[in-house]
């Protein structure tokens, strides 16, 4: 009755090698000497990020739905997605690397003399590498599984590390481990109706796989209303992962007490990783029943956009502000699901690299504004910086333009793409409300451009430190890649056409 | 005995793990209630691999089990943490990111 299963190993080679690259990080972590840890463990993390780029693209012309039995798809959509999280997190590891993000003993009670003793101590652990090469290992399972259990499995194999990596900031340690603890929480109990969404859908079609599934709504052989608990228990799930409202209401706190580079590499990689399993459960399994969820789709997405858009308007904290923007993002990305076609998916792939590229290089500035305390995220010392350091605070202005959409930057593009693209499918009322909200959050980019720029520094103002090799890097990457996508659109979006497919 | 009775029983096991993480105050209440959240699954998926005839909702609840595991590893070492900075297991407490 059960046959041994085939495993297609060069398919599933860019997971293993990142897979493989954790392991070896927690044995360096446990043998090897304090000096050498930082540099072996990035060094093992950059290296297997190469890797396991290098090998997808080797392999990047491959289609199949046997990569591992009938689990995981290697498609188009699964080689871009996973090809975007994995040079995106190339760019976050190197954020990461970056001096003293990272409390120096996670396990010392905030203030404490032991907190004191191991600092003094020089005391460094550096287990946060493997514990992002872990998430990365999730987020590509997670984009590419195609059967219940295994998106099941790799939903926490990417939530469990992130959880403790919230908690993980060297400075304000108590803020950081609330936001852990929120995080898990909250996430946690979203996994749970994900699983619950799950079983209900098991129970109307009698299959687990996404195929499967499809197959049970054409037919339309179960009960129904097992089907709907299903979608929308599992929906639950997949719209607290991409933060968006009403699920969103980790999203603030969390990316304001997670080390920064945690949070940059959570906002771009998560949100690729999330929305490309939404996108293949939505366009894979139940696209035979859109009319059943695609107004709930669209009133999420357009409360999403709207609620985005204004709380964003009365923040006070850089990374608040940015958590509300990537809440107005996800609203965005939404309606890709809801076009429900070819170019929808297309654009959705676009977004995603030019957002996750904005937002990192948006983060890595925050990193850099700092005083003698760390990094200051008020935003009313970020006023006049652009008189300072006109370089840096320059480059947060791109990036914010970007978010807003303005012509030039690669967020323009993606937010026409997509919009097309919903419209094209017919779906004017979520175009119309996109457009409206971009206008709202355009305003309040640029109110924070005009801050930065044109108004006098006061006397309590930050300081600029001079970004480390780097740092320079991404922001370089980050700053290149939003002006290119946005002047010559087609170096990606040619290639985000040909691989926009799902096998099925 | 109605095989779907299992069916209401899971459903109400996961309203009340539902209900119990709203209103209980304690992490690890509240982390108790999760994990009734997803054994109310596991039931369902067993459930269903009855009345489907199909081995895939019990290999499915084999899976959830041990997920569940790992995530009481990673959440008691965040909430245990917590206690330690803070003495107090109430997630009333954690209120500093709030304007």
């Amino acid at each position: 009755m059960f046959t041994s299963p085939i495993l297609d190993y060069s398919l599933l080679a860019p997971i293993l090698i990142i897979l493989a690259g954790a392991l070896i990080g927690v044995g360096v972590e446990a043998f090897a000497r304090k000096e050498q840890r930082a540099p072996l463990q990035l060094g093992i993390a950059l290296v297997s990020v190469v890797a396991s780029f290098v090998q997808l693209l080797r392999v990047r012309n491959v289609r199949s739905l046997k990569a591992a039995i009938d689990s995981v798809a290697f498609d188009g959509a699964t080689v871009f997605m996973q090809g975007s999280i994995l040079v995106l997190a190339f760019f976050a590891l190197l954020l990461i690397a970056d001096r003293g993000n990272f409390v120096a003993q996670a396990s010392a009670i905030p203030g404490s003399q032991d907190e004191h003793s191991s600092i003094a101590e020089g005391k460094s652990q550096t287990e946060v590498f493997p514990l992002t090469l872990f998430a990365i290992s999730g987020m590509m399972l997670f984009a590419a599984a195609t059967d219940l259990i295994t998106l099941f499995v790799a939903l926490e194999v990417l939530s469990l590390p992130l959880y403790l990596m919230a908690g993980l900031s060297r400075r304000r340690r108590l803020l950081s481990q609330e936001a852990a603890l929120k995080y898990f929480l909250l996430g946690a109990y979203s996994s749970a109706f994900f699983l619950f969404g799950g079983a209900f859908l098991y129970g109307y079609s009698g299959s687990l796989s996404l195929t499967g599934i499809a197959t049970a709504i054409d037919v339309n052989s179960g009960n129904d209303v097992f089907l709907l608990i299903g979608i929308v228990f599992l929906m639950v799930g997949l719209l607290f992962k991409i933060g968006a409202v009403p699920f969103h209401s980790w999203t603030p706190d969390v990316y304001q007490g997670a080390p920064t580079p945690i949070t940059g590499f959570m906002a771009a990689c998560t949100k690729i990783a999330a929305l490309g399993a939404m996108l293949r459960i939505f366009y894979v399994a139940l696209s035979a029943d859109v009319v059943m969820w695609r107004p709930i789709v669209t009133v999420i997405s357009i409360i999403t956009m709207l609620v985005g858009a204004i709380a964003a308007l009365s923040q006070r904290d850089v990374k608040r502000t940015l958590a509300f923007s990537s809440i107005a993002h996800a609203g965005f990305l939404l309606t890709g699901i809801i076009a429900l076609n070819q170019s929808g998916l297309k654009a959705s792939l676009f977004y995603l690299v030019a957002y996750g590229f904005a937002t990192i290089g948006a983060f890595a500035v925050v990193t850099l504004v700092r005083d003698s305390a760390g990094e200051v995220s008020d935003m009313n010392r970020w006023v006049g910086l652009g008189k300072k350091s006109p370089l840096i605070a320059g480059a947060f202005c791109l990036f914010l333009l970007s978010f807003g959409g303005i012509p030039l930057t690669s967020g323009f593009i993606a937010k026409f793409s997509i919009f097309t693209a919903a419209y094209e499918s017919g779906n004017t009322t979520v175009v119309v409300f996109g457009v409206l909200t971009s206008a709202i959050a355009l305003f309040f980019y640029l109110r924070v451009i005009v801050m930065l720029f044109f108004t006098e520094p006061k006397s309590d103002a930050v300081t600029v430190s001079v970004p480390s090799l780097k740092v320079k890097l991404v922001l370089a990457a980050s700053v290149i890649v939003t002006i290119v996508l946005g002047v010559y659109p087609s170096l990606l979006l040619n290639s985000a056409q040909s691989f926009a497919s799902f096998l099925r | 005995m109605d095989i779907s009775n299992y069916i209401y029983l899971s459903a109400i096991l996961f309203v009340i793990g539902a209900i119990g993480v709203v209103v209980r105050r304690n992490a690890i209440v509240v982390f108790m209630c999760v994990e009734l959240m997803l054994n109310a699954a596991n039931l369902a998926f067993v459930t269903f691999s009855r009345i489907n005839g199909d081995l895939g909702g019990q290999i499915a609840s084999f899976f959830t089990m041990v997920v569940a595991a790992c995530e009481v590893v990673v959440g008691l070492a965040i909430i245990v943490t917590m206690y330690r900075s803070r003495r107090s297991a109430s997630v009333d407490d954690a209120s500093l990111l709030q304007r």
